[in-house]
């Protein structure tokens, strides 16, 4: 498939190398995402899936290659024509453009939850607090926790604060979505509730989704395509009915083999 | 007679009550030298804190310096520094200035550390969620990490409070008149040293209580997670 040609990337990564120290995570990445699409990456762990967001929200820096992000370099800018490092005025320009849910939710613990969420519209984006509240509603309300605007997240279950992270994130109007294994920290009871809502946004057809997720199940159902990460490379993508049902690579088959023993 | 006030020195009794208001004199002074102590320390240990922990060299090792030297150092060498060197570059502070100041700076050694501590107590995870909403990193300080971080500093903060009220002594040698001299010119005076420092002893360790017991309701009453803004 030539889809890149038919539609202009939102994320593109070229080349891209990230060390931490010794340790070579991603190893010449190239990698492709179009404007709309629902991405999951699966691989073992420490094969640099997360590195991979966290990089795009410009969490970790890299060692070479570019990323473009809507057609612009993330990590570089123009300057005189040439491509220089991008300073922290570019950098939280183009960080508008994504918001991300952490593994570990980062819900601000001294904050209620319509606080956690007004914070950065009011103070970023220069809504106005009235402003700022309603959208906060309307978001909690599309993740099921209208009635949870006044608690703090201590009171709330994991699955509760893991919805209001992804209220927090989607009342900035990011073009991209990242997920770090959203559901990796809950208790089994409650990875449903996230997925749920995770799926529910999936059907917006404008947002860019990219998930690190060790669900395979949901990650076949709401993926348009599945890319198996190891050893900081892209070892095998493709529509998740491919991958999952007949991965052509055999560390793709070893890996799932051995996930679907573990389950 | 001291500060107006007369002592009577019929019995032991009459003796230390009448005595006590001159105290109370030099007790004020005392606790004003503590507050004022207390405030540069808490002011100035945020600003080493803030330099120490910025990402260019040029800002944190300086800070750093400071903190050490200022540590390894005896407050008195620093007070007689102040008190007999500023005044040759035209600096002339009064003696109780110059002794407060003294004692913030020393303490502002430590507080800095305290304050460090604080801001390392809050997760990288709460900086990465303030920076991936883009909120600015002046932002992300006062409203995500200081808050969280104040709970956890008091009963550490506290401690040095409670240490500076003890070393407000030690200006009694730059002739500033707090308790404990007062109590000396008392005994100087009077020939009984007993009751006017054991007064001192009472009245310091009544005054230590005290703060160790707002610290501690203090710190039992903020909630853990942080302070709540509104």
């Amino acid at each position: 498939m030539t889809d890149t040609d038919l539609n202009a990337p939102i994320i593109r990564f070229e080349k891209v190398v990230k060390r931490f120290g010794e340790v070579t995570v991603l190893d010449g990445l190239d990698f492709c995402v179009r404007k709309g699409e629902k991405v999951t990456i699966i691989g073992p762990s420490g094969s640099g899936k997360s590195t991979v967001l966290r990089i795009l929200m410009t969490l970790e820096t890299i060692d070479d290659g570019v990323i473009h992000v809507a057609g612009e370099p993330l990590w570089h800018e123009r300057r005189n024509g040439r491509l220089v490092p991008a300073g922290e005025a570019h950098l939280r320009r183009m960080r508008k453009a994504m918001g991300m849910v952490f593994q570990q939710f980062n819900l601000f613990p001294h904050m209620t939850v319509r606080r956690n969420i007004t914070e950065a519209p009011m103070h970023v984006l220069g809504l106005s607090r009235d402003k700022a509240r309603r959208r906060a509603e309307k978001y909690l309300d599309l993740v099921g926790l209208a009635d949870q605007a006044d608690k703090f997240p201590s009171q709330l279950s994991g699955g509760q604060q893991q919805r209001v992270a992804i209220a927090r994130a989607l009342a900035m109007h990011p073009d991209i979505l990242l997920f770090d294994e959203p559901t990796s920290a809950l208790d089994p009871e409650l990875v449903g509730e996230v997925l749920n809502v995770i799926q529910r946004l999936a059907g917006e057809h404008d947002l860019t989704m990219l998930l690190v997720t060790h669900e395979m199940q949901f990650a076949k159902e709401i993926s348009d395509r599945v890319c198996f990460f190891d050893q900081g490379r892209i070892v095998e993508e493709g529509p998740p009915e491919q991958v999952f049902g007949a991965p052509r690579e055999a560390r793709t088959r070893a890996f799932l083999k051995n996930f679907l023993e573990a389950d | 007679m001291l500060f107006g006030i007369p002592w009577d020195t019929s019995n032991d009794w009459a003796f230390a009550v009448s005595i006590l208001p001159i105290l109370f004199k030099g007790l004020i002074v005392t606790v004003q030298a503590t507050a004022l102590g207390f405030v540069v320390a808490a002011i100035l240990g945020l600003v080493l804190a803030a330099m120490k922990s910025a990402a260019s060299r040029i800002i944190a090792w300086p800070a750093r310096l400071i903190t050490e030297f200022i540590r390894d150092t005896p407050l008195l060498v620093q007070l007689f520094f102040l008190y007999y060197v500023l005044p040759d570059y035209g600096l002339v502070l009064p003696a109780f200035l110059t002794g407060a100041l003294a004692l913030g700076l020393q303490y502002s050694a430590y507080t800095s550390e305290v304050y460090r501590a604080g801001i390392e107590s809050v997760t990288r995870g709460q900086i990465e969620a303030a920076h991936a909403l883009d909120l600015s990193a002046l932002r992300t300080f006062v409203i995500i990490i200081v808050p969280q971080a104040i709970p956890r500093i008091i009963p550490a903060l506290g401690n040095y409070l409670v240490s500076i009220m003890k070393d407000v002594p030690v200006l009694s040698v730059v002739s500033v008149l707090e308790m404990l001299n007062v109590a000396r010119i008392i005994g100087d005076r009077t020939f009984n040293y007993l009751i006017p420092l054991s007064l001192v002893g009472l009245l310091y360790l009544i005054m230590t209580l005290l703060a160790a017991w707002a610290i501690r309701s203090l710190d039992t009453r903020l909630p853990k997670d942080g302070i709540p803004l509104k």
